[in-house]
């Protein structure tokens, strides 16, 4: 079959971006158009980009490249723009229309009562067609622009609910964070740009030049380095992680689309599609692989003692993209099918637990976990839904969040790295540990006195659930250990990899330990917890994040903000001061000036005798110089 | 001593041209100060006439001179003091402060 869909695989980002212009133009008004546009643009997106994956899907396919149009040529260097697909594009497209499409139906639920529901459908689809644009960018710098609208839109979509403070205050760090790898992102591709071979951007051309040796080592491992930056900001990775939790002021689908499908998929897709330069350099694969460690156990730690709802979840987000950087890092071609097989099955379990969330906070309109509980009886969807991806998360078998976590941790041990292996075995108990205690709270349990009783969320929001259930159930099958059919379909070639009994056995004793410590821990606290007393020690670290943010407040916040009123002062003072100074002369020159033209003719016939008179004086003058 | 009488009457003129200018300036009634204008052009025709008689080059022309500027003078008396009179009954006063229409 020749490859008919892949030439319309442009399409897929247009619908998106077409439901957006649409429902821009359309303003507040028409405020049941919202959904249906947005809805309707996801779903065709979704099916073009199935057509494009099954049309791949034998392996036998070429990478597509259209890159015809060129946007900039100056002298003899020539930017051309296009789009490319891979099996990796094509299954990201995939993922990503699907995930946006599910949160379109959800949130047509979700948000059917807000003010502000065409532009937030608006803003979903530009979200949308960031992300896709960004996934098939023929070439790093237009992946860059797409990168930036990726940032844009989740700033628009945390700060919904501007009139919040702190869906402001969210918004801004998310932005400014993200700024800060954005940085080195930018850097990352000037260095690419200096150092290519005839200045090509392309992804193939870096990857032919790397492996040509055209770009030392030391450079290869700058530019990787400065490219993670931009994957840390962006995946939220260890130091630049605090803007991700406190995202979660956004609406709840928006945090669903955020944690699985766009925004922090950027970090990981990015590194996935520049791999060629980390694998040059040996130093870069390490950083990236102990950072993505770090980021794993101490976000998975810190998840424990959350008590607002999207926070743990978005602490386990932080977690899993660390398990998939430290695949990344590990540099092998399997590790990184790993990764992204990760990114596939965490995509649908991470989305579904998200809109779960929302579901409860929907009928509870609480997201304290300390005040739910006793849920499961009057919301069954979304208990069953919610405990089959907490299940998935905590990676047990046979479900998706197992199969691919053992993928990862099986490279990391054949990669003999036992520190990251471990270090991977103890975050899943974690996180494990984390989930039961949250499904623990908010579902099992006595149901808090004086709350009303929960309703199960309408159709349109239990739908996406189910299907992300089931999807959460069979996405693991895609790639069963000792048989890496994904990766070999990833990398077009074909690779072979035993399945080692060591690491189901360790993965799955460590979730089930999680789970059955967290239910004998937390099972008892969830009914007796209703009065919080003041935690302590060790705890309280938690429930503070480790004081990360407090530390960046007083170590960098502080001395800037300190820095910008030195600044303001002198931008007040002396800057302005010098130009009101000047005004004000002029002003007094003119107020003098206005006093002289008052009409009376007896005062300027003595302005002319003063005159006459300073004439003459100094023509007699003159005499005596 | 022809220098010392000139330079007496040009003293008096002086004298007189500074009256009528510190009048034509100070004075709020307007027909003070078309009669303070007077006193300055009747300074000069002093001047004039001094010159005519003790100048280097005496002549009947500053003689001449000076009845003209009496003629002018008396016609511009004349014009200004009908338009003192026109103004006064327009507007019925003759301060000269409160004629300053132009400005506002």
């Amino acid at each position: 079959m020749d490859s008919t869909f892949v030439q319309y695989a442009w399409l897929i980002p247009v619908f998106p971006l077409l439901s957006f212009l649409v429902l821009t133009a359309l303003g507040r008004g028409f405020r049941a158009a919202g959904p249906i546009v947005g809805i309707a643009a996801a779903a065709v997106s979704f099916v073009l980009a199935l057509l494009v994956f099954l049309e791949r899907l034998d392996g036998t396919k070429d990478d597509y490249t259209w890159n015809d149009w060129n946007w900039i040529e100056a002298g003899g260097f020539t930017l051309s723009m296009g789009f490319e697909i891979t099996n990796l594009n094509a299954l990201m497209l995939v993922i990503v229309t699907l995930v946006s499409a599910l949160v379109n139906l959800y949130s047509a639920g979700y948000m059917s009562g807000d003010e502000r529901k065409t532009t937030f459908f608006a803003y979903v689809s530009l979200f949308t067609f960031s992300m896709l644009g960004l996934v098939i960018s023929s070439n790093i710098l237009m992946l860059y622009i797409f990168w930036e609208l990726v940032g844009l839109c989740s700033f628009l979509l945390i700060g919904f609910w501007y009139h919040k403070p702190e869906a402001k205050a969210a918004a801004k760090k998310a932005f400014i964070v993200t700024r800060i790898g954005d940085v080195g992102l930018l850097i990352g591709i000037l260095m690419l740009f200096w150092l290519m071979p005839g200045h090509h951007l392309d992804f193939t051309m870096i990857g032919n030049a790397v492996a040509a040796g055209d770009i030392s080592e030391s450079a290869a491992t700058w530019i990787a380095l400065l490219i993670f930056v931009g994957a840390v900001g962006k995946s939220g990775q260890f130091p630049l992680h605090v803007w991700l939790p406190d995202a979660m002021e956004g609406p709840t689908p928006i945090s669903a689309l955020i944690h699985a499908a766009t925004m922090v998929a950027a970090g990981v897709y990015l590194v996935a599609r520049t791999y060629p330069i980390f694998m040059a350099s040996p130093a870069a694969l390490d950083t990236v692989a102990y950072i993505g460690a770090f980021t794993a156990i101490f976000a998975a730690v810190i998840a424990i003692a959350q008590n607002d709802i999207k926070r743990v979840l978005a602490y386990s987000t932080v977690s899993q993209l660390g398990y998939m950087m430290l695949a990344l890092g590990l540099g092998t071609e399997l590790a990184w099918a790993a990764a992204i097989f990760h990114l596939f099955t965490h995509a649908f379990f991470k989305a579904l637990l998200f809109l779960g969330a929302g579901s409860v906070i929907h009928a509870t309109d609480e997201q304290d976990v300390r005040k739910l509980g006793g849920l499961f009886g009057s919301m069954k969807i979304t208990a069953v839904t919610f405990a089959i991806g907490a299940l998935a998360l905590s990676g047990l078998f046979p479900l998706a969040g197992f199969w691919s976590k053992d993928a990862i941790l099986t490279q990391a041990l054949h990669h003999g790295n036992v520190i990251l292996f471990a270090v991977g075995v103890i975050a899943a108990f974690f996180t494990a540990l984390y989930m039961t205690r949250l499904y623990v709270m908010v579902f099992l349990g006595k149901r808090n006195k004086g709350r009303k009783e929960a309703h199960e969320s309408p159709w349109v929001m239990t739908l996406p659930l189910m299907i992300l259930a089931v999807l959460s159930v069979a996405a693991g099958f895609a790639s069963m250990p000792g048989e890496p059919w994904l990766a070999g379909w990833l990398r077009g070639v074909t690779l072979t990899e035993h399945a080692d009994w060591l690491v189901i056995v360790l993965s799955n004793a460590a979730a089930i330990a999680g789970i059955a410590v967290g239910y004998v821990l937390f099972r008892k606290r969830s009914e007796t917890e209703a009065g919080e007393s003041e935690p302590a020690g060790l705890y309280r670290v938690l429930q503070n994040k480790f004081y990360i943010d407090e530390l960046y407040q007083a170590v960098i916040a502080a001395p800037y903000r300190a820095l910008g009123n030195v600044l303001y002062w002198f931008d007040n003072y002396v800057v302005s001061g010098a130009v009101r100074l000047v005004s004000a002369v002029f002003v007094g020159i003119g107020r003098a000036g206005v006093r002289l033209q008052n009409g009376q003719l007896q005062t300027y016939g003595l302005m002319i005798l003063f005159g006459c008179i300073l004439f003459i004086v100094a023509i007699a003058g003159r005499r005596f110089f | 001593m022809i220098v010392n009488l000139a330079s007496s009457f040009l003293t008096l003129a002086a004298i007189l041209f500074c009256l009528g200018l510190f009048g034509a300036l100070t004075k709020r009634n307007a027909v003070i100060v078309l009669l303070s204008i007077e006193l300055m052009l009747n300074a000069v025709n002093l001047n004039l006439i001094a010159f005519s008689k003790y100048g280097i080059a005496p002549s009947l022309t500053g003689q001449l001179f000076s009845l003209f500027t009496i003629t002018v003078a008396a016609a511009e008396a004349a014009i200004g003091v009908a338009i003192l009179i026109a103004l006064f009954r327009k507007r019925g006063t003759s301060d000269v402060t409160d004629m300053n229409q132009l400005k506002r």
